[in-house]
């Protein structure tokens, strides 16, 4: 390799740009790969509008976006279409960094919040509130009032929380060590599993029925109000994740050399981890558990991006780009209606075989 | 003697007995301070202890002329490095993204690539030889090579001082070698005070100004190789019965096994030392 060529691919890597007293170091490929997901992910949401019982040409997608067009396609873009949309990319949004975030943590590709159990104890907080708050049924009038008025997002946040609070403790021995937080991650997701299913044998036929809509991830009939607490998680907590990158990037050389660079351990991993269940939690009780995003978009994302570790924004762009392309497949594709956590499930499944199967095997190889 | 950084009554534990005990040591500025000690002595408490990776339960480390827990954590890195005994790196991370991780300290949020940190981890290369290796993944690299680069992102902390827990584990004799002549250079070119855990008692004699020997968790005996190392102690500390030789070149002490109540194997084990 000439020095030339060398220098080049480093370029590609990353590049310094300074700016007065700032400084930064701008991933150049990540960058790149960030910028055509945006694309691929403006051109999914056209054909996401577009598509559908009623067919619409893109001109009048777009002209309708930006404010033309005539009364009709206003209603089905902006009443019908718009608010599923949106609520498709940002749940994407907030899983896919979600996930980036855990698996950094936890030195980990295995620890997303899915695998972790805290997708399980979201669900957990929201069919109990479906399912306990039914008047004349199980537990009729166990949860009623504040509980009931607050309802499944504050009751899915809550639920994902206490997982993760527990997952935390039962995890601690002189810190946190990312193979211990999987291995007690899956056995909490199990329980809780049993937890949901425990409650819709106890639920009345109508509300296990709702119940069990909503398990499977789905993204039908998502209005603005299904919208307005993701966008607010990720105002807050994508700035609070990007400060914590480079404190992340010390955590990956092992708890000592994090220490002796002078990161504050305990309190990069605590931040770390309440964003991502703040980001998983929200996100959940918006469309129900989206199987597998969190887990599979940041390892694409890192195999794209080359680093070593799952980059931030691209797994955000690409966790939006699933499961607006989800929510297209199974609005457009399938002829008939199925929940869009099927499609990432269907996608997801697979890859979580062949990363076992890989893992297993540098083990024992 | 100037002493930057020490242990005063320094008594750390796991819960149950104390690994180290009631230990006071000064660490000589500018010199090169290596602490031996047979398995389970505490040499390593004792450095992560230096290090404040672990509080004591009583007693205080000093670091220029302040209790250490009096330090903001990002102020002490700037001052006092560590690699620890067995540092880990995600799979695909490349020799340059892992030397630049030294500047963390150094780095702010708005600040995160200076024309500095450039300067200080291309001279950390070119001193450890790892500049042609800069854009080759970690997990490719031979024990050497690696090592090399860790003490390299040691190096780009820009401290004075360094902590080294066993930096020659896992490496063959002629890496290990390698790897201690570039410590002695760090400690004679710019002037580092390093503090190191050894196993290998010849390089020890070999590379130290400063011996400290600990056996249970308390200091026994120190001072320059020359002085520290004579068949008594090897017998009382190590429960090695050997014959200090003197190096014909260097005057430094060689350990020659004779036998060993505990392990007559030893005897082959150690002399291959010789050889460095």
């Amino acid at each position: 390799m000439t020095l030339l060529q060398e220098q080049r691919s480093q370029r590609l890597l990353s590049t310094p740009l300074r700016v007065g007293p700032t400084s930064w170091l701008v991933p150049v490929r990540a960058g790149l790969v960030t910028a055509m997901s945006v694309g691929l992910l403006a051109i999914l949401v056209v054909l996401d509008l577009a598509l559908g019982d009623f067919e619409m040409p893109v001109g009048t997608v777009i002209s309708t976006l930006f404010g033309g067009g005539d009364p009709a396609s206003e209603f089905i873009i902006h009443e019908l279409r718009l608010p599923q949309t949106t609520v498709a990319m940002l749940t994407g949004t907030a899983l896919g960094l979600a996930g980036a975030l855990t698996q950094t943590f936890a030195r980990n590709p295995l620890a997303s919040p899915d695998i972790l159990g805290i997708t399980e104890g979201a669900a957990v907080g929201a069919v109990s509130v479906i399912v306990l708050s039914g008047a004349g049924g199980f537990g009729g009038g166990l949860v009623s009032g504040t509980l009931q008025s607050l309802g499944v997002p504050v009751a899915a946040f809550l639920g994902g929380l206490l997982t993760a609070t527990a997952l935390y403790i039962l995890s601690w021995r002189h810190g946190i060590d990312g193979q211990r937080l999987v291995l007690i991650g899956i056995g909490l997701g199990a329980t809780l599993t049993a937890v949901v299913s425990w409650l819709l044998v106890k639920a009345r036929i109508q509300d296990a029925a709702s119940a069990q809509v909503w398990l499977t991830g789905s993204l039908n009939a998502r209005g603005w109000d299904h919208a307005k607490p993701v966008l607010l998680a990720l105002v807050v907590l994508v700035p609070l994740s990007l400060l914590l990158v480079r404190h992340l990037n010390a955590l990956q050389l092992g708890d000592d050399s994090a220490r002796g660079l002078g990161t504050r351990l305990q309190t990069t991993q605590l931040l770390t981890l309440v964003a991502a269940v703040g980001l998983t939690s929200v996100a959940v009780s918006a469309v129900g558990p989206l199987e597998f995003v969190a887990f599979v978009v940041p390892q694409v994302a890192l195999r794209l991006t080359g680093g070593s570790r799952p980059p931030l924004l691209a797994s955000m762009t690409l966790g939006a780009c699933l499961v607006v392309g989800a929510d297209l497949v199974t609005r457009v594709v399938i002829p008939f209606a199925i929940p869009a956590g099927l499609v990432t499930a269907a996608i997801g499944a697979p890859y979580l075989i062949w990363l076992l199967l890989r893992t297993n095997r540098k083990v024992t190889a | 003697m100037t002493s930057r950084l020490s242990a005063r009554g320094l008594t750390v534990g796991y819960g149950g007995d104390p690994v180290v005990h009631d230990l006071t040591v000064d660490i000589p500025d500018g010199q090169v301070t290596t602490i031996v000690g047979p398995n389970g002595c505490g040499k390593s408490t004792l450095v992560r202890t230096l290090a404040r990776l672990m509080s004591p339960t009583s007693g205080q480390v000093v670091l220029d002329g302040a209790p250490i827990t009096s330090l903001g954590t990002r102020d002490i890195a700037t001052r006092l490095s560590l690699l620890p005994q067995s540092p880990i790196a995600p799979e695909g991370l490349l020799v340059r993204d892992l030397i630049g991780r030294g500047r963390h300290p150094h780095q702010r949020w708005f600040a995160q690539w200076s024309q500095q940190d450039e300067e200080v981890v291309v001279a950390a290369m070119a001193m450890t030889d790892t500049s042609d290796l800069r854009d080759r993944p970690l997990d490719q690299l031979s024990g050497g090579q690696r090592q090399r680069a860790w003490i390299a992102m040691t190096l780009a902390q820009d401290t004075d001082l360094m902590l080294l827990d066993e930096p020659t584990t896992y490496l063959d004799l002629a890496h290990q070698v390698e790897v201690l002549d570039l410590v002695c250079r760090l400690n004679r070119e710019r002037s580092r005070t390093v503090v190191m855990v050894l196993h290998d008692l010849n390089l020890a004699a070999r590379y130290s100004d400063l011996v400290v020997v600990m056996h249970d968790g308390r200091i026994v005996t120190q001072g320059p190789p020359t002085d520290v190392f004579t068949a008594e102690m090897l017998s009382d500390v190590f429960g090695l019965e050997a014959e200090i030789l003197s190096d014909p070149r260097t005057g430094l002490p060689i350990v020659v096994p004779v036998s060993s109540s505990a392990n007559p194997a030893s005897t082959v084990i150690s002399t291959t030392a010789l050889a460095g």
